[in-house]
């Protein structure tokens, strides 16, 4: 491995341009002090250089990787990027480096100090991803599902993909406020955009009922004799209350009474 | 009465019920349809008492016919009654699952009139749930024990999984506490889906359109501590349900008295929760871990120490197996290290045709050193400054709940390893713990 440098590499923060500053780092022999990217507006105590994306550079990097290191580098460096690590740019460039010179069995040294960090950092990622399928709520307004979210790593293109083939013929919208992106969804089409606010509407009364109908299956299913607070902490952390129904109460109280027999649909 | 008031005397009736999960059944969306399921299973919610909401788990009805002692819903019991009709069922059920709020419906049912009258009306939400609403996503449905053979196959034919509750953990039991079922009652259905499964699957290499019959499986349940069996009894009623009927899941339930009757525990009686969940871990050990029945108890030695996990229990009667050269032994004798976990120990096996593994490195694989390093060796050593000395393993292996169950007493009592302390097994079978 190169050594290192006391350069801060500046990048747009998309994952062509960290692969452009995998290509430069490659080209120059040398290993950056930190890669950051516009959003990580810290005090930056290193000379910086800017590093412009260059497509055909990131796919050079990219078709590298799969055909040397094989899929799951692919994978590990893919999650790393969409997780929550400030320093995923820096491990991933790392990494690079030192599979490349160690060859395709790189990724299976577990616990080492330049691989270890990838595994769990794709852990981490694969986790919120599968807590997000379970764990976000709809509400429907006017025939579309609309969702907000608020995830610590970047999950809505890895989320996109299990909502779009459980609900294909249904309109929904997901914002993800942590990151300020939304995906639009419609018979089979789907729309990433940068978002800058998004608040949700008034429930009307449908929507209402089904709220109130939800959180009375929520307070009826548990069993008073075996209540465990702890327990469901560890399987839910409260980070994900906010946004699910079962524990939107205050607004719902007046629901409730409201609350009658479903509405006819057909 | 409202669906809303409905749905609370349902899903009340069902709580008991302790599966709830959505596994073992991979099948894509479609184009016009709703839903989809994933064999992993999603958990979409956790109840204040920390348990998995997966499924609307709702009963149709409970207007028992059926007098069964333990039950909440008998029929001598002074209880509110209500019943769904197929279409509010299926339509509450679909809007949950738009929402997100669920991963499909799990469809039980008092016995109304007789089974086969309460099977008919179960089929007819299925069937809307399947054919009008085009619902892909997970449904667990319960078999009637007693109904007609032709009803419970149709059932198979709409659901991903069956399950037949054998209620309590022998037939003597059964007669006590449920004299309107029988052990045949419940072995029948039970048999006739093993036997479902088995030819749906040669029919399914012959002919690729052949509908699928139950494709998760068959589970079963029942109740712990409401009967003197012991956890041996227990443990070989699961492992022979496992082989003989291929079983994909034996559920217990800690007894929790609903109602008073002669033949049952005082209603003040606490559930023993920490058996049921010691009976689980030994399950874990079944299942994913290649033990035997014989390995974890015999007759000698018929119930689970409460104080210890039964993996753990296992290695401290077995250390002539032990250390283990972590370099070197295969996977099923790293499975039985206390502190390795099926992950963990892939990983190791992973990882060590890299490089050799020292301690360090079985940290960084989510291996708890703090119980493994009794048992373990990396490349020939012990860990450095390891005590073994009782004092200090019972601090490793013992959980903070079981030193403090344990409280000040001498150290000596680590004998209790071989040999349970009695009074501590009385309470907890009597649930005082």
């Amino acid at each position: 491995m190169p050594n290192g440098t006391d350069i801060a590499y500046l990048y747009d923060g998309s994952v062509e341009g960290l692969m452009t500053c995998v290509f430069e780092s490659f080209e120059k022999k040398e290993i950056p002090a930190a890669i950051l990217s516009p959003d990580q507006d810290q005090f930056v105590l290193y000379d910086t250089r800017e590093i412009m994306t260059d497509t055909e550079k990131a796919r050079r990097v990219f078709a590298g990787t799969q055909k040397r290191l094989g899929d799951e580098a692919a994978y590990l460096i893919r999650m790393t990027f969409l997780s929550d690590r400030e320093d995923r740019a820096l491990i991933i460039l790392r990494f690079l480096h030192y599979a490349f010179a160690e060859g395709p069995r790189a990724v299976s040294r577990l616990s080492h100090p330049l691989v270890g960090p990838l595994h769990q950092a794709a852990k981490t990622t694969s986790n919120e991803e599968h807590a997000f399928n379970e764990f976000l709520r709809f509400s429907e307004f006017n025939g579309v599902l609309v969702s907000v979210i608020e995830p610590k790593c970047f999950i809505l293109p890895l989320i996109a993909d299990h909502f779009a083939d459980r609900f294909p013929s249904e309109r929904f919208f997901i914002y993800d406020r942590t990151h300020r992106y939304a995906l639009l969804y419609d018979d089979g089409r789907r729309e990433f955009t940068w978002l800058d606010e998004f608040e949700m509407p008034e429930a009307d009364e449908t929507e209402q009922r089904f709220r109130a109908l939800w959180q009375s299956f929520y307070d009826t299913i548990a069993i008073e004799g075996r209540n465990n607070p702890r327990c469901r902490m560890t399987h839910m952390p409260k980070r994900f209350w906010p946004n699910m129904t079962e524990f939107q109460r205050e607004k719902a109280l007046s629901e409730k009474k409201q609350a009658a027999s479903l509405p006819d649909v057909h | 009465m409202e669906v809303i008031e409905k749905l609370k005397i349902l899903a009340g009736a069902a709580k008991y019920d302790v599966a709830c999960t959505s596994s073992g059944v991979d099948r894509d969306g479609e184009k016009g349809s709703i839903g989809n399921a994933r064999s992993f299973g999603l958990c979409h919610s956790f109840a204040a008492d920390g348990r998995c909401i997966s499924l609307l788990k709702v009963l149709l009805s409970n207007a028992c016919a059926y007098d069964c002692s333990y039950c909440v819903n008998r029929r001598t019991n002074d209880t509110p009654r209500a019943t769904f009709t197929p279409r509010e069922l299926a339509e509450l059920m679909i809007q949950f699952y738009r929402r997100n709020y669920i991963e499909g419906l799990f469809l039980s049912s008092a016995v109304v009139r007789n089974p086969d009258y309460t099977c008919e009306q179960m089929l007819l939400v299925l069937k809307l749930v399947r054919e009008e609403y085009r619902f892909r996503g997970y449904i667990h449905v319960k078999a009637i024990p007693g109904a007609d053979s032709r009803l419970i196959e149709a059932l198979g034919l709409y659901a991903d999984r069956m399950s037949v509750n054998l209620e309590l953990p022998s037939s003597g039991s059964l007669q006590l506490l449920a004299p309107d079922k029988s052990k045949e009652s419940i072995l029948g259905p039970m048999k006739q889906i093993r036997n479902g499964i088995s030819e749906n699957r040669t029919d399914l290499v012959k002919y690729k359109k052949t509908p699928q019959f139950v494709p998760a499986g068959q589970s079963t349940q029942m109740i712990i501590g409401a009967t003197p069996e012991t956890d041996y009894q227990i443990l070989n009623l699961s492992a022979s349900l496992y082989k003989k009927y291929g079983l994909k899941r034996v559920f217990f339930s800690a007894y929790m008295p609903v109602v008073a009757g002669g033949n049952l525990p005082a209603l003040d009686s606490k559930p023993p929760l920490l058996r049921e969940h010691r009976l689980y871990q030994a399950d874990w050990l079944l299942r994913f871990y290649q033990f035997d029945a014989a390995e974890i108890l015999d007759e000698r030695q018929p119930n689970l120490n409460p104080l210890i996990d039964p993996k753990c229990n296992w290695a401290l009667n077995h250390m002539d197996s032990f250390p283990v050269e972590i370099n070197r032994a295969d996977y099923e004798m790293l499975l039985r290290v206390p502190g390795i976990g099926v992950l963990s120990a892939q990983r190791i096996v992973r990882a060590r045709r890299v490089s050799p593994l020292g301690f360090d490195d079985l940290k960084k694989l989510g291996v708890v050193l703090k119980r493994a390093r009794f048992f373990i060796l990396c490349r020939g050593k012990a860990q450095e400054g390891l005590e073994t000395n009782q004092a200090a393993m019972m601090r490793g292996l013992l959980s903070k709940r079981s030193l403090n169950m344990i409280g000040d007493g001498p150290m000596d009592q680590l004998s209790l390893f071989n040999d349970p302390v009695e009074e501590d097994f009385v309470k907890c079978l009597t649930g005082q713990i």
